[in-house]
C-alpha cells in the first residue's frame, strides 16, 4: 500500500484546467461552484489553501449570486440550493462570511421551504431530501436557522426514514448512503437525531463494505470512493464508525489514487476527478490518516473552520 | 430550421443575424477553469441572448434543444425551454417524445427526469400507463437507477396506475432476486397501493413469497430485511410468527451463507424469543472448530460465529455480543 501522494493532489487539483478532457469540462460547466467547494476544501484538508489567491475566488463567487439571494453554479446562471451552499462553505473556508448579506441568502433559502416541511431546491420546485439538508447546513453556517421552521423541516425528513433504518430522496424512496449523509446530516445540525434508529442504521451502514475493503451505497452495488465519505461522516455522526474495518477502508482508498499525476478516481484503475478526489481526501480525514486536518461530518467544512464559524462569534 | 441551415454555425446563419451573442464570464482567473470547445461556445453564447432578452420563439426552442444536447445538465437551458413551451402553447404530447429519446443517453441527470414530471403534472392521469411504460424502459437498461424508480413512484402516487406494480415487482425480482431497488419498491406497494389493503392484509403472502427467495438466496441481504419490515410496529407478531423462525433454521440446517440467518436469530432472541433444541444444535454445528469453549448462552454463541464467519464487522458483533443481558 503506498501513501497519500499530497504534493501530487495538491498539483493535480492546481492543474484541472490543462487537462483536455472536455467532457469533464462541459458537464463542469454548470456546476462550476460545486468544483471549487470541491477542490478547495480539498486543498485545505491537504493544508495548502494557500497555494490560491482568494480575492480571485471570492470575487467570481460573489458574481454568481443572484438578486433573489441564492447563488448559481457559474456566472450568469440560475441560484439553485446546491450551489448556493457550496458558495457559503467556500467562504467560510476563506473566512469571508462577512462579505454576504446573510439575511438576504437565508431569505431565499428560507423561501425554498414547502407546507410539509420539505425543500425545493430551486424556484421550479423539485422536492428531495438532499434540499433540506442544503438548505440546514447553509442556514447553520449562516447562524441563520431561525429562518425556517425546522419542526417541520426535520418531520419532513423523519418521512423519508425507511424499515431498514436509511433514508430515500422522498417518503418511499429507497435507501441510499447518499441520502442518509443528507438527511443524518439535517438532524445532526438541527438537534434531532432521535429521530434516527441509530444501531439499525449503523449496521445498514457497515454492511457497505464489501470484501475489497471499499464502501457501495446500497446493496449489492459496486464500491466507490464517494461513499467513504457519506457512509462514514454518518456513522461518525451517529458513533458508529468503529463498526467498519478502517485499515481496509483506508487501503481501498490509497489504492484509488494516481500516484504519477494526483486524483483519486471511484475505484482502482478508474480515471481520476475533482469530485472523486475531494471525497478520498475527506474520507481520509474522517479515518484520521496523519497529515490532514479533521473534517466536521455534518458541515463537510475543515473543523478548525466550523469551529471559527461556531465559536468565535 | 432545415437541415441545412442547422449545419450552418449560428454567427453565419441570416436567421440568427438579429442577435447579439453574449459571452459566458468565468471571472478572473478561474478556480476550475473550463476547457469549452468552439460549437457549445457558441451556442450558450446565443442561448445567453435569448434567454436575457426573453424570447419566446420557435428558434429559440430549438436553441434550447442544441444547447441540451451539448450539456444536459445545465438546468437554466431546461427552464427557459418550460418557459418558451408555455408561452407557444406547444403539444407536450410531442414533448414527451422528444424526452424518451434523450432519457436513454442520459439517464442519471436530475434536469431530465425533472423536466419530465413538469410535462406529465400538465397531462394528468392520461400519461400514466405511458409514463409507467417509460420508466420500465429506463429500468430495462439500468434496474437500480434511482431517478427511474423515484418518478415511478411519483407517477403511481399522482397519477395512479397501481394495478400491476406488485407483478412488475415480482418480474424484476424474478430476473435478479438481488435487486434491492425492486425489493424497496415492493414494500412501497404493499404498504402504499390504494388496491391491495395494506400492510397487514398483505403480511401472510408477502411472508411466504419472502421466504421463498431467501430460501433460494441466503446470503441476499434484502429479503432479510424486508422480512423485519414486514412485521413493522408488531414485533410481537415478529417473533411468535414460526415462519420467521423456521426460515432461520432452515437456512442454518443448511450450513451455508448464514450471516443473516443468524443475525436475524439473534434479534429474534434478543426481542424475546425463546429457542428450543433444535435451534441451539443448528447453531452449535456451525461453531468453528478453532474457536473458544461453547458459549452456553444461545446468543451469545452467535455472537461468536458472526465474529468469525463476518470478520469485516467484528466490531459490530462484539458490540452486540456485549449488549446483551448476562445469561442467567
Amino acid at each position: 500500500m503506498g501513501e497519500l501522494v499530497v504534493d501530487k493532489h495538491v498539483k493535480y487539483i492546481l492543474s484541472v484546467e490543462k487537462r483536455k478532457d472536455s467532457f469533464e469540462s462541459v458537464v463542469l460547466e454548470h456546476l462550476r461552484m460545486n468544483g471549487a467547494y470541491w477542490g478547495l476544501t480539498t486543498l485545505d484538508l491537504l493544508g495548502k489553501l494557500d497555494a490560491l489567491d482568494s480575492n480571485e475566488v471570492i470575487q467570481w463567487i460573489m458574481k454568481c449570486q443572484h438578486e433573489s439571494g441564492g447563488f448559481a453554479g457559474n456566472i450568469g446562471h440560475d441560484p439553485h440550493l446546491l450551489y448556493t451552499l457550496s458558495a457559503v462553505q467556500v467562504l467560510a473556508l476563506f473566512d469571508k462570511l462577512n462579505v454576504l448579506d446573510a439575511d438576504k441568502v437565508a431569505n431565499y433559502i428560507s423561501g425554498l421551504q414547502n407546507e410539509d416541511g420539505s425543500f425545493s431546491g430551486d424556484e421550479w420546485g423539485e422536492v428531495d431530501s438532499r434540499f433540506s439538508y442544503l438548505a440546514i447546513c447553509c442556514l447553520s453556517i449562516l447562524h441563520r436557522l431561525d429562518k425556517m421552521n425546522v419542526e417541520k423541516a426535520v418531520n419532513y425528513i423523519a418521512s423519508c426514514k425507511n424499515v431498514d433504518g436509511g433514508f430515500g430522496c422522498t417518503p418511499g424512496g429507497e435507501s441510499h448512503a447518499g441520502q442518509i449523509f443528507c438527511c443524518v446530516g439535517a438532524l445532526a445540525i438541527t438537534g434531532s437525531l432521535h429521530h434516527v434508529d441509530k444501531d439499525l442504521l449503523g449496521w445498514w451502514l457497515c454492511e457497505r463494505q464489501v470484501k475489497s475493503g471499499g464502501l457501495n451505497g446500497r446493496p449489492e452495488k459496486l464500491p466507490d470512493v464517494c461513499y467513504s465519505w457519506w457512509v462514514l461522516s454518518s456513522l461518525i455522526m451517529i458513533d458508529r464508525v468503529h463498526w467498519i474495518n478502517k485499515d481496509k477502508l483506508v487501503k481501498f482508498i490509497l489504492n484509488c489514487q494516481d500516484t504519477e499525476n494526483g486524483g483519486i478516481s471511484d475505484r482502482p484503475e478508474d480515471a481520476v476527478d475533482v469530485f472523486h478526489t475531494y471525497f478520498g481526501v475527506a474520507g481520509l480525514s474522517l479515518l484520521e490518516y496523519p497529515g490532514l486536518k479533521a473534517i466536521d461530518p455534518a458541515h463537510a467544512l475543515p473543523v478548525d473552520v466550523v469551529n471559527r464559524i461556531f465559536f468565535q462569534k | 430550421m432545415d437541415a441545412e441551415e442547422h449545419k450552418l454555425p449560428l454567427s453565419q446563419n441570416p436567421e440568427w443575424a438579429d442577435v447579439t451573442p453574449i459571452p459566458q464570464d468565468d471571472g478572473p482567473n478561474p478556480v476550475v477553469p473550463i476547457a469549452y470547445k468552439p460549437e457549445f461556445i457558441e451556442t450558450m453564447d446565443y442561448f445567453r441572448a435569448v434567454y436575457k432578452a426573453n424570447e419566446f420563439s420557435p428558434r429559440a426552442l430549438q436553441l434550447t434543444h442544441q444547447a441540451i444536447l451539448l450539456n444536459p445538465g445545465n438546468y437554466t437551458v431546461w427552464h427557459f425551454r418550460r418557459l418558451i413551451l408555455d408561452a407557444l402553447g406547444i403539444d407536450l404530447n410531442e414533448e414527451l417524445e422528444f424526452m424518451s429519446g434523450i432519457s436513454e443517453n442520459n439517464p442519471k441527470n436530475y434536469q431530465i427526469w425533472h423536466h419530465r414530471r413538469w410535462i406529465a403534472e400538465k397531462l394528468g392521469t392520461d400519461v400514466a400507463s405511458k409514463e409507467l411504460d417509460f420508466t420500465k424502459r429506463m429500468l430495462f437498461l439500468d434496474a437500480k437507477n434511482y431517478h427511474a424508480w423515484s418518478y415511478r413512484q411519483w407517477v403511481l402516487q399522482t397519477l395512479g396506475g397501481w394495478e400491476n406494480e406488485l407483478n412488475y415487482c415480482h418480474q424484476l425480482l424474478e430476473e435478479d432476486v438481488f435487486n434491492n431497488s425492486a425489493w424497496n419498491q415492493r414494500y412501497f406497494v404493499v404498504t402504499g397501493s390504494p388496491l391491495l389493503g395494506g400492510l397487514e392484509a398483505m403480511r401472510e403472502s408477502e411472508v411466504k413469497y419472502t421466504v421463498e427467495a431467501i430460501l433460494r438466496s441466503p446470503e441476499n441481504e434484502s429479503p432479510w430485511r424486508y422480512l423485519r419490515g414486514l412485521y413493522k410496529n408488531d414485533p410481537k407478531s415478529w417473533i411468535s410468527d414460526p415462519q420467521v423462525s423456521s426460515v432461520c433454521l432452515k437456512v442454518l440446517s443448511a450450513k451455508a451463507n448464514h450471516v443473516f440467518a443468524l443475525s436475524t436469530l439473534l434479534d429474534l432472541l434478543s426481542h424475546g424469543f425463546q429457542a428450543n433444541q433444535e435451534f441451539r444444535d443448528a447453531v452449535d454445528s456451525l461453531r468453528p472448530s478453532n474457536s473458544d469453549p461453547p458459549d452456553s448462552d444461545l446468543a451469545k454463541a452467535i455472537c461468536s460465529i458472526l465474529r468469525h464467519v463476518d470478520p469485516m464487522r467484528v466490531n459490530y458483533w462484539t458490540w452486540r455480543k456485549n449488549k446483551l443481558p448476562l445469561s442467567v
